[in-house]
This record gives C-alpha cells, structure tokens and sequence, in this order.
C-alpha cells in the first residue's frame, strides 16, 4: 500500500495479533487515509500518530504488546504528548489493571482500573449496541460536527470499562446502569470505549476530527491548526 | 440510554440474496453488498447475513461478500451459516464481520462455543437457536433450518451456550418464522429472563406491533427481520419512529444522503 509523502503525517495503526484491524483500516481508507501496520518498534519509525484497535482480552493485548517488544515504545509515545486513539481495548490498556486479567498489569500510562459490569436484571452484559457519550466539554475537537444538538450514538461492545483516577480526562460518560467514561482526552492522547468504526457516519465524524486534530507533522496538538 | 436495536437479515446463497418463506421457496431478490448498503443509509443498526450457501464454493463467495460490504458499510456485521470451526470463524472475521453465528456446529460439538469466545471474545459469538413449541409446554431446538428436532430444551439449551462463551443469543421460533403474525414473546420472554447476554427476536415480524411486543412483554434487546424490509412494507427510519413514538428507545435516524 503506497504511504503518503513524508511530507504529510503518518498514521500508524498497531497490530497485535488478536485484533481485527480491517474494520478500522477501512473506515481510514474510507476517510483517504493509508496507515501502516505497526506489528514491531522499527514500524514506529516516521509514524506521526498511532491509532491502538482492539477486541479480545486485556491479558492478551497486554502480552502480545510485550512479546511484540511495543510496551516501552507506546509508553514513550504517549509520554512525550504524541498523538494517539485508542479503540476499546486501546482505550482500557492504558489503565494499570482490569478485572478481565487479574496480575496483568496494563500499560499504567493512566491511573485508575479497568472494571465488569456487574450483571442485574435488565442489565445485559456484555453492553452491546449504540448509545449516547454525553460530552464533559463539547468544544473539545474530538466532539467536532458530533452532537450539536444531542449527545451523538455510537457502537460498544464491551463487558468492561476503565473507571480513570483523575476525572479530569474524562471526555465523555455513557449511562449503563450507572454512567462509565465512555471517552477520555488528555494532550495529544484520545480514547474511547465505543467503537468509531463501527458507528456509521459519527464514527467516521470522529476518526476524521482526530486526523484534522493531528494534521500538523510536529507534534503541535496542543494548540490544534484547524484548517477550514 | 442503550437503545433497542433494529437489525434486518439478508439471506444469501452463492452471493445472491434470498428470502425464503419457512427457509422453502427461495427466491433472488439481489446483491447483498447493496442491499447492506441501502440498509446503511436507512440507519440500520446492523446487519445480518445468514449464509444458506450448500456447497463449499459458495462459503468463499460468502467471504468475498462480507469483504466487499465491510469496505463500504460501517455498521456492526454478523454472518451466520455454515460456521463449524474456529477456521470458519476466524476467516469470516478477518474478512470484515464482526460477529459469527453457529448453529448446528454448536449443537453438534458445544466446545467450539466455548473456543470461539476463547479465541475472539465472547462479543463475537452469536449462538443462533431455533425453537418450536413442543406439546409439553416447552420448546425444543431444532436444526437444519427446522427440519430436524434435538432433544434439546431451547431454554436450558441457551443457559448452556452463554455458560460457555456465548456473547449474544438469535433466538428464531420456527413457529412463528414466516408467518408475520408476530414474534414468539413467551419464548424470547422466557430466554431473555434465563440468560445475561442480549436476545436478538427473530421469526413473525409483520408490522411494527409485533416488535413493540416482543422488545416489551418478550424483553428481547433487539429485533430482527427480513421480508418487511427486503420487500419495502417498512424502512428501517419507518420501523424507528414507530418505535420511539410507543416509547421504546431507539437510535433516531439521521437524514442521510447518498
């Protein structure tokens, strides 16, 4: 697949063996962007955002990501600031721990624990289907063309969900027996529990709000260069 | 809130869709890809395919659907038929669904259940059950597209598949399948209360009344149908507002162009 001129950023979509990266590689190619399947630290190279997908196991991401030598490079990464996506359990690695694998530590990157819904009557779990975020800050870029309105739908799928320490970087909640962070945004880093690939035309709203958000080739996400 | 889910089924056999009455009298109605495609733009929540392909060069045919609809569509992808390993799934994941189905795969070797959820998450599994009433006040699973009974009891049977990994159950009464005079609401009542994952109703859908029931007295999450749609009496958007007007919540749809 031809990479775009060095000129312009490079998007890095992380493979870690259990995932299924094509649905997110086509809402990107959808969107007019080519990423590179980032499966070892060398992949990393000129990559200028990084985009972690995932369904299967906090446990198994979490080994495939050691045995893949990536931990140490996407901890540097999120460490300088750099931008990242994290999808579902790219979202729930950068916590210290999950319920899902006990003793597995996660990518710690962020305090707090990755929590199960406990099952109820009436509470389905796995929680499947769309619901609303409700944005903590709706001028945030991730939320851009989403919601004007009402709090935009989206796809999950999960039994789990990170419950972050500081509240802070919580970008968005989702009621589900109780409200969860559904979103967090902190620096150049964005994750969420839903899946953008999955959502139809927001979903692909937002991957694009987090590509024209990271447009800039150094990492000037701070201050967002918003092209009109 | 989570919304209540609409999902229409496209049944496919070597690449083409068919919508059979009682799974006889198949009859070409098109090409999936657009259908799925057409179904997007209503605002379908997601999509099933069941494929009812025989031979075994129909299954990559299947494969190349999926792939060509995941390219288009970005909306939730669950294909069922002709699953019976975890090969089988894994080659229709990685070619763009999102959930597998397994039907009689599951009842001829259970374990493959509990491999799949192993191997890909319990998200992905769907255990698909068939049931018909049996005169002892149950119901028995069928297969074989209703051909063949088990001996197994559809609610214990249910209990088990989700006991070992299953992520969601398609519960489809044979009895009620083709008739459109409405879902089995007991029956999806009765698995709902017994199992923790979502039950997608299938089977009886007529009109929009029958999905107001079995989301409500049959406490199903979502509804699933074929010939309402794939024949035009509803649009999805059509099947939503009646369903947020009785209060159910739904995904409202969006206008949407192209």
């Amino acid at each position: 697949m031809p990479e775009p001129h060095p000129s312009r950023p490079l998007t890095g979509l992380i493979d870690y063996g259990a995932g299924n990266l094509q649905s997110v590689n086509n809402a990107l190619l959808s969107l007019g962007e080519s990423a590179r399947i980032v499966r070892t630290p060398a992949d990393l190279e000129g990559i200028s955002r990084l985009i972690l997908p995932g369904v299967g196991s906090f446990g198994d991401c979490a080994a495939n990501l050691d045995a893949q030598d990536l931990r140490k490079p996407i901890l540097q990464w999120l460490r300088k600031g750099r931008p990242y996506l994290g999808i579902c359990l790219g979202y729930q690695i950068l916590f210290e721990e999950s319920a899902e694998s006990p003793g597995v530590a996660g990518l710690g990157f962020l305090a707090g624990r990755v929590e199960r819904f406990a099952p109820h009557a009436g509470l389905k779990v796995p929680h499947m289907g769309w619901n609303t975020a409700e944005p903590t800050d709706p001028s945030h870029p991730m939320w851009r063309s989403l919601g004007d309105d009402s709090p935009p739908w989206f796809y999950f799928v999960h039994s789990f969900f990170p419950v972050p320490g500081d509240p802070h970087v919580v970008a968005s909640h989702t009621l589900y027996g109780a409200p969860f962070a559904s979103a967090i945004a902190t620096g150049g880093l964005w994750a969420v529990q839903f899946h953008p690939e999955r959502s139809q035309d927001n979903g692909l709203t937002l991957l694009r709000n987090f590509l024209d958000h990271t447009k800039a080739p150094s990492p000037g996400y701070e201050t967002p260069s918003r092209v009109p | 809130m989570l919304a209540k889910r609409v999902i229409p089924c496209l049944d496919v056999t070597d690449g083409r869709v068919v919508k059979g009455t009682k799974f006889v009298n198949l009859r070409d109605a098109g090409d999936p890809v657009e259908c799925a495609v057409e179904y997007n733009r209503q605002g379908a929540d997601e999509l099933v395919f069941l494929d009812i392909t025989a031979s075994s060069d129909g299954r990559e045919t299947m494969e190349d659907v999926v792939r060509r609809t995941a390219e288009r569509v970005f909306m939730p992808l669950t294909v069922g038929g002709g699953i019976r390993t975890t090969a089988d799934m894994r080659r229709m994941l990685l070619a763009g669904a999102d959930k597998v189905g397994v039907n009689t795969a599951a009842i001829h070797r259970p374990d493959v259940v509990d491999e799949g959820s192993r191997a890909f998450g319990s998200q992905c599994i769907v255990v698909a059950i068939d049931a018909k009433r049996n005169d002892r006040g149950s119901w028995t699973v069928y297969t074989h597209g209703g051909r063949n009974a088990t001996e197994l009891d559809a609610i214990e049977w249910a209990r088990e598949v989700t006991d070992r990994g299953a992520g969601e159950i398609l519960l489809t009464s044979m009895d009620a399948d083709g008739t459109k005079d409405g879902y089995d609401l007991e029956l999806n009542a009765r698995v709902s209360d017994a199992v923790p994952v979502p039950v997608i109703a299938s089977g009886g859908a007529g009109n929009v009344e029958h999905m107001i029931s079995v989301l409500r007295e049959g406490r199903a999450d979502a509804v699933l149908a074929a010939s309402i749609f794939h024949f035009g009496t509803y649009t999805v958007g059509a099947v939503k507002e009646e369903l947020a007007a009785a209060g159910i919540p739904v995904r409202p749809v969006m206008d949407r162009r192209g």
